[in-house]
């Protein structure tokens, strides 16, 4: 549960969220990246890295609202893989 | 397309596999982090409890639709359900189709989620500022907001 880590209300590095997850950091990446698109998370430069931090705007539409949905989907799936893969 | 998510994805299992991790409601349970009551019976309620770390006194309720061979399993929800106080019984539902085609190294599985446009984005985001505390400090902004908003 990605944005329920970043509710958090401080800004963590791909790192930080990939540590304790089952996905890949190239996995979180790309959610990260899908979440930004839709404004629910905004990156930030510190240093050489890039912080990622959930956007305390409004959501405000449907589109933000499937983002998160969404991005619950590709977490279930993907430990669906892991479980039928193994 | 606004009122659907639509995923795929490809499996290296046999498509027996991926139907099994469906529809067994133990093996549903595992992926899907849910403890359900029993069996997912077409035409009948699902229920039980999630299981994800947190989110355990969170209810689980579906009614399976559709259950067709190691083809289609689909059931209607109320996406994020999560407020326990709730009766969410009156709104409407979501309907989530998994469909299963055989592939080349496996399985296809296609998920919808349709229906999201039928359901008031202000109840959606009731839903997201009850479900924990790191929800409820940043819902706050957006209670507001959905108040305020013409």
């Amino acid at each position: 549960m990605l944005i329920a880590k970043l509710c958090g209300g401080r800004p963590y590095s791909i790192s930080q969220l990939s540590a304790d997850s089952e996905l890949t950091r190239q996995a979180i990446t790309k959610h990260l990246r899908v979440l930004e698109s839709v404004k629910i998370v905004h990156s930030v430069r510190s240093g050489r890295e890039t912080l990622f931090e959930f956007n305390p705007g409004p959501i405000q539409n449907i589109k933000q609202y499937l983002g998160m949905v969404s991005e619950q989907w590709d977490e279930a799936l993907s430990r669906l893989k892991s479980f039928v893969e193994d | 397309m606004n009122d659907r998510i639509e995923k795929r994805i490809e499996l290296k299992a046999s498509v027996s596999r991926v139907w099994r991790a469906l529809t067994d409601y133990r093996e549903f349970g595992e992926w899907f982090r849910v403890k359900l009551d029993g069996p997912f019976v077409p035409g009948k309620v699902s229920r039980g409890h999630i299981t994800y770390p947190g989110y355990e006194h969170v209810k689980w309720e579906a009614v399976v639709q559709k259950m067709e061979n190691e083809q289609l399993f689909s059931f209607t929800w109320h996406p994020y359900a999560v407020d326990t106080k709730k009766d969410y019984s009156q709104e409407a539902q979501t309907l989530v189709e998994f469909r299963l085609e055989k592939a080349s190294g496996g399985t296809l599985l296609l998920l919808t989620e349709s229906g999201f446009d039928k359901i008031p984005i202000e109840r959606r985001l009731e839903a997201f500022r009850k479900n924990d505390g790191g929800w409820a400090e940043q819902m706050k902004n957006i209670e507001n907001y959905v108040a305020t908003a013409p």
